[in-house]
């Protein structure tokens, strides 16, 4: 992966007037090499190296506390916000540190979009919440343009024949299930590269859990996508690439195996990542 | 000791751990007697003693009369002077505290440092605590001379701008305080789901938590503006005891409030006309804040939002 400049990946998110195409077919859209993150005084993961490749979809599995999530949270730089969290490694978007001194984490997040593991709904219309991401980026759009960008994006989260006669309703109005897809079209609205999703079907029942399986499914070809889970069976229905973590002896997360869903999951190579997706520990 | 022993000594124990728990009962449930009692007593005080004034002077007159001359020789009890008054200064009063209030919740709750909330959010409640009669002080003798008159030349010393503002001030922490506990019951997590979508910290205040905390928001306005119709000492002092109906902010009003302070403090002999008005005005702005208090309730549960 060629390390880029900040002001490099601006120019290219800006489109045309790129020159250098041999980027397009760089397979690699996040990039993390050897991150450590620490709250406060206890190390919640280390020794972190992977890489996402484009248009695929990873599955990030392992049990409870081994850094799942904090290692998602590392990658569009939201553990930011969390008070005594120190991120250290390198963490490349599109060749760019996203953790370097010049960067906007601001903008980072608006080409890495998450959802979270409960439907977190804004308090307001239906419209609203898709458009929301928008408004805040600044895109200037008329009426006809916002509709058209919110109806794609809940279409893509196969939403829209069931909210197209009540977008003004509030987001509340809808069952948990439509609330998750709700924040899935909330997140693609703003048209990010890269998904991340915590656990998005953790707190809903299997059907409203396979519709959602489904549509990650129908939009991998635009959308690079990083799923948390600790549904193995989920990680095995819906990814490509599978990311095996597990805590150490210090409860210290750190990547125990990884490589294609299938190989992981029928010859797997190291005996903890075995005995976790056949159910004798976790 | 025998077993019947044993039994009748473990009964005696469940018998008093019982009268125990009733004796706590009464307790809390009497301490609630109190607060009812005394809002039953007081309203059917007023209402008897307004009785007493409404046989001599018709509800109509008290309601749609533009005079109040209640202790002049000539006596017009007409209430809508002492109603614009109060709504005036009350008015005044929401204007400041409403956006100062809210803003400052912001930046309790989004903005600050746990450290300097902790040291910002209790000053700001210090406020409240300030006795009332200092307000009074501060507006006749400052705000009034000393800030008001240098860009309001004619300003009378007595006049309802200097109490509309210090009983702004007055009710800051109202709506700072219960719109900050507002917002800080809005869920993390809807605050990092704005973030991740590419929000700023401008947009998660305004255009997240704002809205999520409107139920908690609006409450703390109605309340302010409720205690700001009740306050008495900023406006008896610095409003001046003037009954006339104006709309001129510069001039000396006497609010509802300011005019029971008056008279309960003045020489109006019991069983006089004059005393007795104190009682229907006094009833007037009971209703009246007690009507604005259940409207703040519907309001708060008609816009509440269960996460």
């Amino acid at each position: 992966m060629m390390i880029k400049s900040y002001t490099q990946l601006l120019s290219e998110y800006l489109g045309p007037g790129k020159d250098k195409m041999s980027d397009s077919s760089e397979p690699e859209v996040v990039k993390v090499e050897n991150l450590k993150v620490v709250y406060g005084d206890k190390v919640a993961i280390d020794g972190i190296s992977i890489s996402f490749k484009k248009h695929y979809i990873t599955a990030i599995i392992g049990p409870s506390g081994c850094g799942k999530s904090t290692l998602l949270r590392s990658i569009n730089r939201l553990n930011d916000l969390i008070p005594n969290a120190k991120v250290y490694g390198k963490v490349y978007f599109n060749g760019v540190d996203i953790y370097s001194k010049d960067v906007d984490p601001v903008f980072i997040r608006s080409r890495i979009s998450m959802v979270f593991q409960r439907p977190n709904p804004f308090p307001f219309s239906i419209f609203d919440n898709v458009a929301f991401g928008l408004k805040v980026n600044g895109f200037k759009l008329t009426k006809d343009e916002l509709y058209k960008k919110v109806k794609d994006a809940l279409v893509k989260a196969a939403l829209w024949d069931e909210v197209k006669d009540r977008l003004d309703s509030h987001a509340y109005s809808l069952s948990g299930g439509q609330q998750q897809r709700l924040c899935i079209a909330r997140s693609l609205a703003v048209d990010p590269e890269v998904l991340l999703l915590d656990e998005p079907t953790v707190s809903l029942d299997p059907i409203s859990t396979a519709r959602i399986e489904s549509l990650l499914r129908s939009i991998k070809d635009e959308y690079t996508i990083i799923i948390v889970t600790h549904n193995m069976l989920q990680a095995a229905r819906v990814s490509d690439y599978t990311v095996v973590m597990m805590p150490d002896d210090h409860m210290v997360g750190r990547i125990i195996e990884y490589g294609a869903t299938k190989e992981i999951f029928t010859n797997p190579r190291d005996k903890r990542t075995e005995d976790y997706i056949s159910g004798r520990i976790g | 000791m025998t077993v019947d022993a044993r039994v009748e000594a473990l009964i005696r124990h469940i018998e008093k751990r019982r009268r125990i728990n009733k004796f706590f009962y009464f307790l809390f449930f009497s301490a609630t007697l109190v607060s009812t009692i005394s809002l039953i007593v007081i309203f059917v005080t007023l209402s008897y003693e307004s009785l007493n004034f409404f046989t001599q002077v018709s509800i109509i007159e008290f309601l749609t009369h533009t005079k109040w001359t209640a202790l002049f020789a000539e006596k017009h009890f007409g209430v809508l002077p002492l109603l614009n008054a109060t709504l005036i200064t009350s008015l005044i009063a929401i204007l400041v505290a409403a956006p100062l209030g809210v803003m400052i919740a912001l930046f309790l709750s989004e903005y600050a440092s746990p450290n300097l909330r902790s040291i910002v959010k209790p000053m700001v409640e210090t406020l409240a605590g300030i006795p009332t009669v200092v307000y009074g002080y501060f507006a006749l003798y400052f705000i009034t001379p000393r800030i008001l008159r240098g860009v309001w030349e004619g300003l009378q010393i007595h006049n309802a701008l200097a109490v509309g503002l210090m009983i702004g001030v007055l009710i800051i922490p109202i709506v700072a305080s219960i719109s900050d506990d507002a917002m800080k019951a809005v869920p993390l997590d809807l605050r990092h789901a704005a973030y991740a979508l590419g929000a700023r910290k401008c947009d998660v205040a305004l255009r997240v938590v704002l809205p999520a905390a409107l139920s908690g928001v609006s409450a703390s306005i109605i309340l302010a503006f409720a205690r700001a119709m009740g306050e008495t000492m900023i406006a008896a002092i610095a409003g001046g005891f003037r009954s006339v109906l104006t709309f001129n902010v510069g001039e000396a009003m006497e609010t509802m409030t300011a005019y029971i302070a008056q008279v309960a403090t003045g020489d109006a002999p019991h069983g006089t006309i004059e005393f007795q008005s104190l009682f229907a005005v006094a009833l007037f702005l009971l209703l009246i804040t007690a009507a604005l208090n259940y409207v703040g309730i519907k309001v708060v549960r008609k816009w509440a939002i269960r996460y």
